[in-house]
């Protein structure tokens, strides 16, 4: 049964075929490289837009059409002062956020990576449901609850909130670099004399650390970008985005084009310098 | 002792955080289960009264918008696939050593705020804004041609918010494919269309699915393109919601909406968990 194929002298047409077949798949490649482009340039525009009219030489409040260059909105970023408190609010709930959720969450992703426990699935299942459960409920169900028990909405309720939907998030990040723990290197700090606890601070921790902050850096991202859970849980507190959404009928002043400019140029900086490191860091292993 | 305490140790590992996630997702569904059957104005106060008209009353006066948001969830969802999945493919397959740096690329909108793009977007729509103000002076587009407040503005809206997370999933999917396996069915014979038919696409398949979940339940509840993009003839009914509880305080109508909308994407969220797996999603999200 060989090919029947195979002796048959290489006519012209299959020549033509075997020369015209490589090229058809470099066109398609082509094409798939230009949509991913077209696609990674339609997600930029807005982005663009946003950091274009901080520059805005806008006489006051309505930012819409484009007037003039300007810089002058990056001296006066912190004319309203409402919108500066708005901000600060966010930055720290996002911080007692992330902190909190990178304790609770580190615990449970460790457990869950190096442990056998019952239990571990329905814990499994409920941060799914966490992770994947409409953001509208989550705010809506915690309303209610916060409502029934008569609590006062603020910066208290809207830091409960973002902690428990970023639990699950530090969890996850954790739990993935636990799983690919060498257990071998614990073993041989065990052999040489080491508690369990030494060897927890000494070996362990500092190997799943950048999975600790990645999950923290995660946490805050969630938290200080959260918009719709903190609508249903801040009561007359108003965090950043709350603010915006509060003045998208009054008008959207040049400064929060700012603003969110310089979070994006931090987000992007932490960013990068966190691929470069792991990058780098892969280089020399 | 010691052998005591290593039992105990996961328990005592998972226990803040899993009473957090009890006491502040679980408890509260029930909270408003409660509230739902509840009756009273906030003036008066409300009284437990467990009668369930307060859903046949706010099914029948909202079911247009819970219609109308589960049918632009999945048109939205539909294009996402057709958007993200040669997106995914390309990257998975040809990225090389850019991958992440696409990866990264594709992410770049989750470092603005979700309100601060949604209302960019709105600058770029707007009559008088770049893109429809040239068309109109160059007599491309009539004088009554508007995008903002209809609803292709808001699927759109929906679809560019939602983007990544069907991008991602569907990426992880294909890069775990084995290029052996693509190699196998090209040495039997297989021309590239019927590769990608038999081979490829079954196994991104659930990448495919995670991509639906993490969409489709978002974009079919969310309010802010709705209101940012929208018009009257397209709210969705997680604006009903958000205007039931925050601004008139209609607390059972609002709860029971929010409870038959959680219903409808929750069941489905646990018939795929149950299904399929947790996961895919999991994976994505630990990336």
């Amino acid at each position: 049964m060989t090919a029947p194929t195979l002796d048959r002298p290489p006519s012209a047409e299959v020549e033509a075929a075997a020369r015209i077949k490589p090229r058809r798949r470099i066109t398609g490649a082509g094409l798939l490289h230009a949509w991913t482009w077209l696609i990674i340039g339609w997600l930029v525009l807005p982005i663009a837009v946003m950091i274009l009219f901080g520059f805005n030489d806008t006489p006051g409040r309505y930012n819409q059409t484009w007037v003039g260059f300007t810089v002058k909105w990056y001296g006066r970023l912190f004319e309203y002062p409402d919108l500066t408190s708005a901000l600060i609010t966010s930055i720290v709930i996002a911080i007692v956020a992330s902190l909190l959720s990178g304790a609770l969450g580190t615990g449970i992703g460790y457990a869950l990576g190096r442990y056998r426990f019952r239990g571990s699935g329905s814990l499994n299942l409920i941060m799914f449901a966490t992770m994947s459960s409409p953001e509208l409920i989550m705010g809506a169900s915690l309303l209610s609850l916060f409502v029934s028990a008569g609590a006062g909405l603020g910066p208290v309720t809207i830091t409960i909130a973002h902690v428990m939907f970023s639990i699950s998030f530090v969890a996850v990040v954790v739990r993935a670099r636990v799983m690919t723990l060498d257990r071998s290197i614990e073993e041989a700090a065990a052999d040489l004399g080491a508690s369990p606890w030494t060897t927890f601070w000494k070996v362990t921790f500092p190997i799943i650390l950048p999975a600790v902050f990645s999950g923290v850096l995660l946490a805050f991202a969630l938290s200080i970008d959260d918009f719709i859970v903190t609508a249903f849980t801040a009561g007359t507190t108003k965090t950043f985005p709350l603010w915006i959404w509060g003045a998208t009928r009054v008008g959207i002043p040049p400064q929060v084009n700012v603003m969110g400019t310089l979070i994006f140029a931090v987000g992007v900086f932490f960013a990068l310098a966190a691929g470069i490191r792991s990058s780098s860091k892969g280089k020399r292993d | 002792m010691s052998r005591l305490k290593n039992k105990l140790t996961p328990y005592l590992l998972v226990l803040p955080g899993g009473v957090w996630l009890l006491v502040f997702f679980a408890v509260p569904m029930v909270a408003m289960l409660s509230l739902s059957l509840q009756e009273g104005d906030i003036v008066h106060g409300y009284v437990f009264t467990g009668h369930w008209q307060t859903y046949t009353e706010a099914i029948s006066a909202y079911d247009t918008q819970i219609i109308r948001s589960l049918i632009y969830g999945a048109i939205a969802t539909i294009v996402l696939i057709v958007l993200a999945f040669p997106v995914a493919y390309w990257i998975a397959f040809y990225g090389g050593r850019r991958k992440p740096t696409y990866l990264f690329l594709v992410l770049l909108p989750f470092f603005v705020s979700f309100v601060l793009r949604t209302i960019s977007w709105r600058q770029i729509l707007t009559d008088e804004g770049p893109l429809l103000n040239p068309l109109r002076e160059a007599g491309l587009i009539g004088q009554s041609f508007h995008i903002l407040g209809t609803p292709f503005a808001v699927i759109a809206g929906l679809v560019y918010n939602f983007l990544p997370f069907m991008v991602l999933p569907i990426y992880v999917a294909l890069e775990r494919i084995d290029p052996r396996v693509v190699e196998a069915a090209r040495d039997l014979y297989a021309n590239p269309a019927t590769t990608f038919r038999k081979v490829i696409f079954p196994l991104a398949l659930p990448g495919v699915f995670a991509g639906v979940l993490m969409t489709f339940v978002p974009a079919s509840s969310d309010f802010v393109n709705s209101e940012v993009l929208g018009s009257s003839e397209t709210t969705m009914i997680g604006q009903v919601i958000q205007a039931q509880f925050l601004e008139n305080s209609d607390y059972p109508t609002a709860s029971a909406l929010s409870f038959v909308l959680m219903l409808v994407l929750l069941i489905g969220v646990f018939t795929y968990a149950r299904i399929l797996g947790t996961e895919d999603v999991m994976k994505v999200a630990a990336r």
